[in-house]
């Protein structure tokens, strides 16, 4: 994007005119707004009508009003599922990014066949069917009696995030000098001191990134959330779920609204973060 | 800087009474790494407390292995360690208390300049205004007072390799460890830096193991010099005694420029034959090393060697060889003549005053030192 004046102003070659460096070709910008649409516009959809004043989905929404919040806000399901999602989602990101990031230490320091074998079967969770995971943690969790539980779910929750915060802390990994833990261990620092005193803070990035995502995934989840449910203990896209398939009740699209608004201020923390460091 | 009255510097580490001296003895150590060779092969070192000592050689020579092993970073294979006569062989290399300087610098980049050197002083619980005085303190004694605030990555090479220098000596650790800590320095800078690490070593006096593979550092640094090849110590001494009186070949090369004579098995009794030229040899330039026996070499430095237009002209009992001037370097204050010596043509090289007339290529000489200039060494 950037022509210097002093290329510009160079002999010109024939007729030919100057155009800018590394141009956007149209029909690129194009395709580019149709995907960005494609993914928001559910989103653009959902938010309006959730202050719809109609009996049932309609869009576009009749007139306007906090009632489906109302809903929201009132009904113990609904609030019992959010707060439940939030518990599983808050532990499984605790407990993701601690085993997470140990993984991606440990696997940054080895190499050769084991390495590569352990990276590849930590990320089995991911590209494994979800139902096929799903059906076998319900299996296994039914004779430990792990179904309907927080545990359950944590734990089920983490298998599958541990794969994404090992990716970003490797990823952090990449940028970082083995040579500063020898430094600190010769300025007396234990390898547990270095850890927390050098290795954190310059990984910290990776981490903080590592355990959104895995927050997310656990928020988001639905498969192994549907298998694990209990009468007492379901989570907020389970309940979702039952709005929809069995009830029909147009609170759902407040629900999702929240949802929403949650899902993308726990991605953009980082960035707030981040913004607010700088000006420091 | 704030010096307030009690600025006397107390021992932070564990090692009580002179923190200035500190013996470190290596024992028969070994490493092997399961390679062809051992990286270090049985090596037996005592170094002096307060000694500025160098470890010289080729890169894969041992001398870093060494090092780090001195530092705790590598497990010893076989052999003993000690500190002042305590064996610290097993003990993790936080707790040796050893600084240790590295040439990519190794500081924290998530800390300022302040915060970098008062690093070892807070993992030792030294109390905040005691940090404070030492921190500013040693900046000073590196010539870096006013950054503590910057961030390594705003400093140049040269200062952070300052700063990575204060905080490997602020702690007063037992020894510190050098490992190529010029490496990565443009040449001024290097002299510099050399100058006031040399200086640094004198106000400190503590003891100084520098690992380099550069000659001129070493000899420009050093009170003894360990020149390490293929895992052992070929030989060890002040650099005059490594320069004037090397025991093999691989020495007399590897510290400045030498003529070399190959003998292959040689009587070295009173004289010498080498491309049908007879020299005498004075037995007190015979290296006493054992391989001298099996295989020797003459050597003459450069500037040992005379030139003369003619035989004649050569004094008696001097040695001297035919030869063919191959090219002429002129390096100001000196020249170099590069010679093809004997019949052999054997390449060479004197240094001649431009006083002492003109060389042109091509002209034969004979080129002529005293028996006592040259050195026999182990081949």
């Amino acid at each position: 994007m950037t022509s210097s004046p002093a290329t510009a102003s160079g002999p010109a070659i024939g007729r030919r005119r100057y155009t800018k460096v590394d141009p956007i070709p149209w029909w690129l910008k194009a395709f580019g707004g149709v995907v960005v649409i494609f993914f928001i516009l559910p989103t653009l959809f959902v938010i309006p009508m959730s202050f719809s004043d109609a009996a049932t989905f309609e869009f576009p929404p009749r007139g306007f009003t906090w009632r489906l919040y109302e809903n929201f806000f009132t009904n113990p399901i609904w609030l019992d599922s959010l707060s439940n999602s939030f518990l599983v989602a808050t532990l499984t990101a605790v407990l993701a990014t601690t085993v997470g990031t140990a993984a991606a230490v440990a696997l940054s320091r080895m190499q050769g066949r084991v390495a590569r074998f352990v990276r590849t079967l930590l990320m089995v969770p991911i590209v494994a069917p979800a139902i096929v995971v799903a059906v076998a943690v319900y299996i296994a969790f039914l004779g430990w009696q792990l179904t309907g539980t927080v545990l359950g779910y944590v734990l089920a929750h983490t298998a599958i995030a541990v794969p994404y915060v090992v990716v970003s802390v490797t990823g952090a990994l990449g940028g970082f000098d083995p040579q500063l833990l020898r430094a600190a261990s010769s300025l007396g620092s234990s390898p547990s001191r270095a850890f927390v005193r050098v290795t954190m803070p310059l990984i910290s990035r990776g981490i903080l990134t590592g355990a959104i995502f895995a927050f997310i995934v656990s928020f988001d989840e639905v498969v192994l959330a549907l298998f694990l449910r209990s009468p007492v203990f379901q989570t907020m896209p389970v309940q979702m779920y039952n709005s929809v398939t069995v009830e029909i009740d147009p609170t759902i699209s407040a629900a999702s609204s929240l949802m929403v608004v949650a899902v993308t201020i726990i991605f953009l923390l980082p960035q707030l973060l981040r913004g607010r460091a700088r000006r420091r | 800087m704030t010096t307030t009255p009690s600025t006397t510097v107390k021992a932070t580490g564990s090692s009580p009474g002179t923190p200035s001296g500190t013996e470190i003895r290596l024992d028969r150590v070994t490493k092997d790494f399961g390679l062809a060779a051992p990286a270090v092969d049985d090596i037996s070192l005592t170094i002096r407390p307060g000694e500025f000592m160098t470890f010289l050689g080729p890169s894969g020579s041992g001398k870093t292995t060494t090092l780090n092993l001195i530092a705790g970073f590598e497990t010893l294979t076989a052999g003993t360690i000690a500190l002042n006569g305590t064996d610290v062989s097993d003990v993790p290399p936080h707790r040796r208390n050893l600084g240790m300087l590295f040439q990519n610098y190794a500081l924290f980049p998530h800390l300022t300049v302040a915060q970098n050197v008062a690093y070892p002083l807070r993992e030792r619980k030294v109390p905040k205004r005691e940090i404070a005085r030492k921190v500013a303190e040693v900046l000073e004694l590196v010539q870096l007072t006013g950054r503590d605030d910057n961030h390594p990555s705003q400093l140049s090479g040269g200062q952070q390799q300052r700063v990575a220098l204060a905080r490997a000596i602020v702690f007063e650790p037992r020894a510190l460890l050098l490992d190529e800590p010029l490496g990565a320095l443009d040449r001024n800078l290097r002299s510099a830096l050399q100058a006031e690490i040399r200086r640094i070593h004198r106000e400190v006096g503590s003891t100084f193991v520098f690992v380099t593979h550069d000659q001129e550092e070493a000899m420009n640094l050093s009170d003894r010099i360990a020149l390490f090849n293929n895992g052992r110590i070929e030989q060890i001494g002040t650099p005059q005694q490594l320069y004037a009186e090397p025991e093999t070949l691989f020495t007399a090369r590897f510290l400045g420029d030498s003529n070399v004579f190959e003998l292959g098995q040689a009587a070295l009794d009173r004289s010498i034959v080498w491309d049908g030229e007879s020299w005498g040899v004075d037995p007190a330039t015979v290296a006493a090393h054992p391989g001298v026996r099996a295989g020797s070499a003459i050597v003459v430095r450069p500037e040992d060697v005379e030139v003369a237009a003619r035989r004649d002209e050569v004094p008696p009992g001097a040695n001297a060889v035919r030869a063919v001037v191959r090219d002429v370097e002129y390096m100001g204050s000196y020249r170099t003549l590069l010679l093809a010596m004997g019949g052999r043509g054997l390449p060479g090289r004197t240094r001649v005053s431009p006083l002492r007339g003109d060389y042109a290529i091509g002209d034969e000489i004979v080129a002529w030192w005293r028996p006592g200039a040259q050195r026999i060494v182990a081949a």
